[in-house]
């Protein structure tokens, strides 16, 4: 799993982040390499969200200061929708609602967004139930409207599923495991697993170690007050586990509620 | 979306020819007379009575107030609007006088030539009677009837004298009271007791070329347990060199029958669309009208069902979409007159660049009118923030022993919504266009296929350049 070709996909210098005048990163410098998985672990209010959001582009977002590029191409420059095209993709925390859009439309559509050539109804067809069996979801899933009166659980599939067909090079997987119950972080788990490889990379943002039970990363970052104090291998995460964010500072244990 | 491949079979299965060559016969001066009127009917040849019913129209139309609720018409000139042309004249227009936003919408849709000359109203439809004729042999087997209003005047007038004017009378409203005064075209349509007809009769098919008339007058009656669905008009715009719009659509449904109407009215930009459409619904019938309204610029159109008897449902399901300069005033009317009689009124209206949208409608229960139920909802869509919704629900209850529910919501497309999409691929265009074609799923889905197809490439056709 360690094995990779050293070429790296993501790379974060000195990343500052402000949302409306308050500066939540101060400074993240992160690298992912193709094929790796990365989790990034911090208490509430670190900044991790933030991370995901920005690197999507999320127009609330704003970059004060440093690079970000993916496959060599400056990311900051991009559009949210064109990052998606390169092959970026941010599994959401809380995913929006979209009433009357079904999900098996709204997948083929994104789909055909990043392909040259538009696939088949029955080819599509065929891809998203074979994804959809994988993740053990039922086929009438397809035809449901897009995270509407969706559970937390089946929210959070949904964004796997959505991973599973689109195949991106870069997966940012924020808070995927909040609000899921063991068997669905089973299954989400599996999910991740069967797509990882010599391509993906993943960005893990989790405030739990316990995802990491079934992930297991390549590396583990620590997130505190906006800044990367500490990088390990996945031992880190247990260490966390068994102390808390409590020795990077009081400020930040107190935010762990 | 999964359709698009049947809209290819849709849209060339019927070929569309034009003629190009046709002289104009007779085109009435501007303004309105009694003169007008009389000639109009000298010329279609109508027997005394529909004569007479036009003249008492006038005389109501001319002492009748304009409407001050509602849309601004204070720019309607009565003056300067030719009042009948007949429609062999319409092929006297030129190709070249069609707006170029019409010409180009026509080209995003695929429509082919000849049918883009026809709605455009410059060319006439001839190649498509092999298609017309096979569906009206099957319907005449089955003792259907389906013409424009004129010939069903003169091939079935003991018929339409005893419907015609009875569930809108000539002198309803002013709008209607014009029609009635100078109707030309629209639909006649008769379908016997039992009888299904299991395809949607278009207008679009009818032969007789009268049917994209200003003031064009529609009657159905549907007999007891009979069933039809008629569509009118089509997603494409429609183009009018003339201001006014005015048609009457009258529905009788009995016992037991049901009856379907969609319309999708996409005229250009430049017309005042005023139609009153109305039917009444007896015992144990069903009225729906499926009702949208994207073209013209200002449009009143409130489809009403009165339930007669026991049992009878009316239903109004509406979109409407006002862009720059639009004002979409749309709505719905249920009268309960009788007991245990039940409505529905889904509305949907999307606003954006500063386009006006309402929704106004009225539900009255008449005394004695126990155990009615009616469920109103309305939903507004906001694309941005200089366009704006209104919602006027009107309630005249006399009756206690009802359920009458009302739920009006007010959206916005939110950040997160259009983040969420384009964080997978969509641009900013086809994000919106999928949040407003999501919004208005509830009401695409009951359209025809093929008109489903074209809503949902004529709403992202409209969603281009609105951003920003």
């Amino acid at each position: 799993m360690t094995a990779t070709n050293g070429q790296t996909t993501l790379s974060i210098r000195d990343l500052h982040v402000s949302v409306e005048d308050a500066e939540i990163l101060r400074g993240v410098t992160l690298d992912i390499p193709a094929g790796e998985v990365h989790a990034l672990m911090g208490p509430n209010g670190s900044g991790k969200s933030t991370l995901a959001n920005a690197l999507m582009g999320h127009p609330a977002y704003e970059i004060t200061a440093g690079q970000v590029h993916f496959k060599g191409q400056d990311v900051l420059e991009l559009e949210t929708d064109e990052r998606a095209r390169l092959g970026m993709f941010l599994a959401f925390q809380y995913p929006a609602e979209i009433p009357g859009v079904r999900v098996a439309s709204f997948l083929r559509l994104a789909l055909n967004a990043r392909r040259e050539t538009e696939i088949s109804v029955m080819e599509f067809r065929r891809l998203l139930m074979e994804k959809m069996q994988m993740l053990r979801m039922d086929p009438k899933f397809a035809s449901r409207y897009l995270n509407e009166g969706f559970s937390g659980g089946e929210k959070k599939r949904n964004e796997i599923l959505q991973l599973a067909v689109l195949e991106p090079e870069l997966a940012i997987l924020d808070e995927t495991d909040s609000g899921l119950d063991i068997d669905a972080l089973r299954i989400v788990a599996d999910g991740v697993n069967r797509l990882r490889g010599s391509d993906l990379g993943v960005l893990v943002i989790t405030h739990y170690q316990r995802l990491l039970n079934y992930i297991e990363p390549d590396r583990v970052h620590v997130l505190i007050d906006g800044r990367v104090v500490e990088s390990g291998g996945k031992e880190l995460a247990e260490r966390l586990e068994a102390e808390g964010y409590e020795r990077y500072g009081a400020a930040a244990a107190s935010e762990d509620a | 979306m999964a359709v698009k491949d049947i809209d290819q079979v849709g849209l060339d299965t019927y070929k569309f020819g034009f003629h190009d060559d046709i002289q104009p016969v007779y085109t009435s001066p501007k303004g309105l007379s009694e003169d007008i009127v009389r000639e109009i009917s000298r010329q279609k040849d109508e027997p005394a009575w529909m004569l007479d019913f036009r003249l008492e129209a006038l005389r109501q139309f001319e002492r009748k107030a304009m409407p001050t609720w509602g849309a601004d018409l204070s720019r309607i000139d009565f003056d300067d609007i030719h009042y009948y042309i007949r429609p062999q004249d319409r092929q006297a227009r030129s190709w070249d006088d069609v707006p170029e936003d019409i010409k180009s919408t026509f080209d995003k849709l695929g429509i082919p030539e000849a049918e883009r000359k026809f709605l455009a109203g410059v060319g006439a439809q001839y190649d498509s009677e092999v298609v017309y004729h096979s569906i009206r042999d099957d319907l005449e087997e089955q003792g259907v009837i389906f013409l424009d209003m004129d010939s069903g005047l003169r091939e079935h007038e003991d018929i339409v004298r005893d419907y015609f004017g009875t569930v809108i009378p000539n002198g309803d409203n002013k709008f209607a009271a014009l029609n009635s005064a100078v109707w030309s075209g629209g639909s006649f349509v008769y379908v016997p007791e039992g009888v299904r007809v299991e395809i949607p009769l278009q207008a679009y098919f009818r032969i007789n070329a009268e049917n994209m008339g200003q003031f064009e007058r529609t009657l159905i009656i549907v007999e007891p347990g009979a069933y039809v669905h008629y569509v009118e008009g089509c997603t494409a715009p429609v183009y009018a060199t003339d201001s006014l719009h005015s048609a009457v659509v009258e529905i009788i449904v009995k016992e037991g029958g049901r009856c379907r109407y969609t319309t999708i009215q996409n005229w250009s930009t430049d017309v005042f669309n005023l139609v009153t459409k109305r039917a009444v619904a007896y015992r144990d019938a069903t009225m729906e009208w499926v009702d949208g309204n994207l073209g013209s610029k200002v449009t009143m159109k409130y489809p009403a069902v009165y339930l007669m008897e026991p049992g009878a449902h009316g239903e109004v399901l509406s979109i409407a979409f006002a862009g720059e300069d639009q004002h979409q005033d749309a709505g719905a009317k249920m009268v309960h007159a009788a007991p245990d009689t039940s409505s529905l009124i889904t509305s949907k209206s999307i606003s954006r660049k500063g386009g006006r949208t309402a929704y106004r409608g009225y539900v009255q229960v008449l005394p004695e009118a126990e155990r009615c139920r009616s469920n109103v909802e309305c939903d507004a869509l906001l694309i941005d923030d200089r366009s704006r919704s209104d919602t006027y629900p009107y309630m005249d209850i006399e009756e206690s022993d009802v359920a009458i529910q009302h739920e009006a919501t007010v959206s916005k497309v939110s950040d997160q919504q259009l983040f969420y999409l384009m964080s997978r691929g969509l641009t900013q265009e086809q994000a919106m266009a999928m949040v407003v074609s999501g919004f208005i799923e509830p009401i695409v889905k009951e359209l025809p296929m093929e008109y489903a197809v074209e809503m949902n490439r004529l709403i992202e056709l409209q969603m281009e350049g609105s951003i920003g």
